[in-house]
């Protein structure tokens, strides 16, 4: 008798998992959190209409248009400049925040925080590493993206105003990585910021004032670490996410990328 | 922009292919088929036949009569030629249709829109996989290149000792340079903010409209003596200065430069 009731062969390990997988990705929670077309819906299938919909359904709409010029998408027109550059923005913030855990801008505090960071804290000398060398690298991503924008006479109408919002940008980024570099509170630290900000105490009529303000006194010292923090953590991250909204934004209202030559 | 999608094109291919079967056939009849077979119903050519008949007088009847018969019969091998020669699918039921598509009049000759086609790509895959991939690319090198080189910490910050050289960040060390030659009030703020006042003005100043490098040869020749001045300045600064930022040569005297 029980024999004929359990005929059915019992499921394997596979069987289990695929309706497992089915069943979440059929359940209201799962659809809820992927919009149509999305890669990760049930049954998503390559089509014209859903590769539309991944870009439509998703927060990157508000980045990219569902279509781009097909020259556009050539590695060797963009060399991938100004994404690299926000995407280093975004590398810089992540190792940034990481290092924030450890950091005390005072001067007292600050050059033992790095040493401790370097020395006794799991990967604090790898992601130190990587926002040092990120900084460098986004100075120079930026610097040749307006290389590469001006070589293309990507500024012409009707983008001559992005091309002002990104000189604004490369001088925000070059006062980012500055501002930074004091933060570190060493001999090199403290000695180039010394010369940079002395160059600027030329500034005509208001030099000292200049000075005065961006180092919080007369002289470099614990009011210019702090200063130089806010400014470097949240005062021009601040602003360059702004600024870097608008330019994305002006990217696509000005007809997206320029070209082909 | 105005362009038809991918998927619209593909679909007219497929019916246009698959209406160049059936209109092999029907191009056959009109040849065997005289005017009789013209998809004016019948009873409505002889009723127009009729009214002519009955308005006009003897002689004038032959000759319309003609007339009419002419016209219907070079109505109906257009009617019928049709398909064949167009290629198009037109309503081909065999009693005729009363009404069929004559032509397909573009938006772009009855609206002045400006916009022309552009040859695109869906950004989902061609654009973010290439994003995600050089995203990944810059990930790897900069995580490689910290684990083999790590930056520097000097000794603790001493105001009352002055390392020599004192150098600035690489990216200023072209404006330090300047500072050799230069009044600081020059080197250190009017030249660099000349510099920025002029990128910020380029658009404004440029006013050739053409994109191309042939017809730009005087602006991209300032550009790059312009950014030529800057690399130098930078590396002459970065490498070849030393104690007093004095000249040296990096091969014999070493390197005084930190990143």
């Amino acid at each position: 008798m029980s024999k004929t009731i359990d005929d059915k062969p019992r499921p394997t390990v596979k069987d289990r998992l695929n309706s497992a997988v089915d069943a979440t990705q059929g359940s209201q929670a799962w659809s809820s959190i992927f919009r149509p077309g999305s890669i990760f819906r049930k049954g998503y299938t390559d089509s014209p209409r859903n590769r539309s919909y991944v870009i439509m359904n998703s927060v990157l709409y508000h980045l990219h248009p569902v279509k781009v010029k097909r020259h556009a998408v050539k590695v060797s027109y963009t060399l991938c400049l100004g994404g690299l550059s926000f995407f280093l923005f975004i590398l810089l913030t992540v190792t940034g925040i990481f290092l924030m855990f450890f950091y005390r801008p005072e001067a007292t505090a600050a050059w033992n925080d790095i040493q401790n960071l370097q020395t006794s804290v799991t990967f604090g000398l790898l992601v130190r590493n990587m926002h040092r060398w990120g900084a460098h690298l986004m100075v120079l991503a930026v610097f040749l993206h307006m290389a590469r924008v001006f070589y293309h006479g990507a500024y012409k109408p009707p983008r001559e105003f992005n091309w002002v919002i990104g000189v604004i940008l490369l001088t925000l980024t070059l006062l980012l990585s500055f501002t930074g570099y004091l933060l570190p509170w060493d001999q090199l630290a403290l000695w180039a910021v010394t010369v940079g900000t002395n160059m600027m105490g030329y500034t005509p009529v208001f030099g000292n004032e200049v000075r005065f303000v961006l180092l919080g006194g007369a002289e470099i010292g614990s009011e210019t670490l702090l200063r130089w923090y806010v400014l470097h953590v949240l005062f021009l991250p601040f602003v360059i996410v702004i600024f870097m909204a608008i330019h994305f934004w002006r990217v696509r209202k000005d007809g997206g990328i320029s070209g082909p030559l | 922009m105005t362009e038809i999608p991918e998927h619209l094109l593909k679909r007219a291919q497929a019916a246009r292919e698959k209406s160049a079967e059936p209109a092999a056939e029907p191009a056959a009849e009109p040849a065997a088929a005289p005017a009789s077979d013209s998809r004016i119903p019948d009873a409505l050519l002889k009723r127009s036949q009729a009214a002519k008949a009955s308005k006009g007088g003897g002689e004038v009847d032959a000759a319309e009569t003609g007339g009419g018969v002419a016209l219907a019969e070079k109505v109906g091998a257009i009617v019928a030629a049709a398909p064949s020669s167009a290629g198009v699918p037109v309503g081909g039921g065999p009693g005729g249709h009363t009404q069929r598509l004559l032509t397909v009049v573009k938006s772009g000759s009855i609206q002045d829109v400006k916009a022309t086609p552009v040859d695109k790509v869906h950004t989902w895959p061609h654009l973010l996989a290439a994003e995600f991939v050089a995203a990944l690319a810059c990930t790897a090198f900069t995580f490689l290149f910290s684990i083999f080189v790590n930056a520097p910490l000097l000794q603790l910050a001493n105001t009352n000792a002055t390392p020599n050289p004192s150098k600035a960040p690489w990216y200023f060390l072209g404006l330090q340079e300047l500072l050799t030659m230069f009044h600081p009030m020059v080197a250190g703020v009017t030249l660099p903010g000349v510099g920025i006042i002029f990128l910020i003005l380029t658009p404004y100043l440029d006013r050739n409209p053409s994109n191309k490098p042939e017809d730009r040869k005087f602006v991209i020749s300032i550009m790059t003596v312009h950014l030529m001045f800057w690399a130098v300045l930078v590396m002459i600064g970065s490498f070849f200065r030393g104690p007093g930022f004095n000249f040296v040569l990096p091969w014999v005297d070493g390197l005084f430069f930190e990143l």
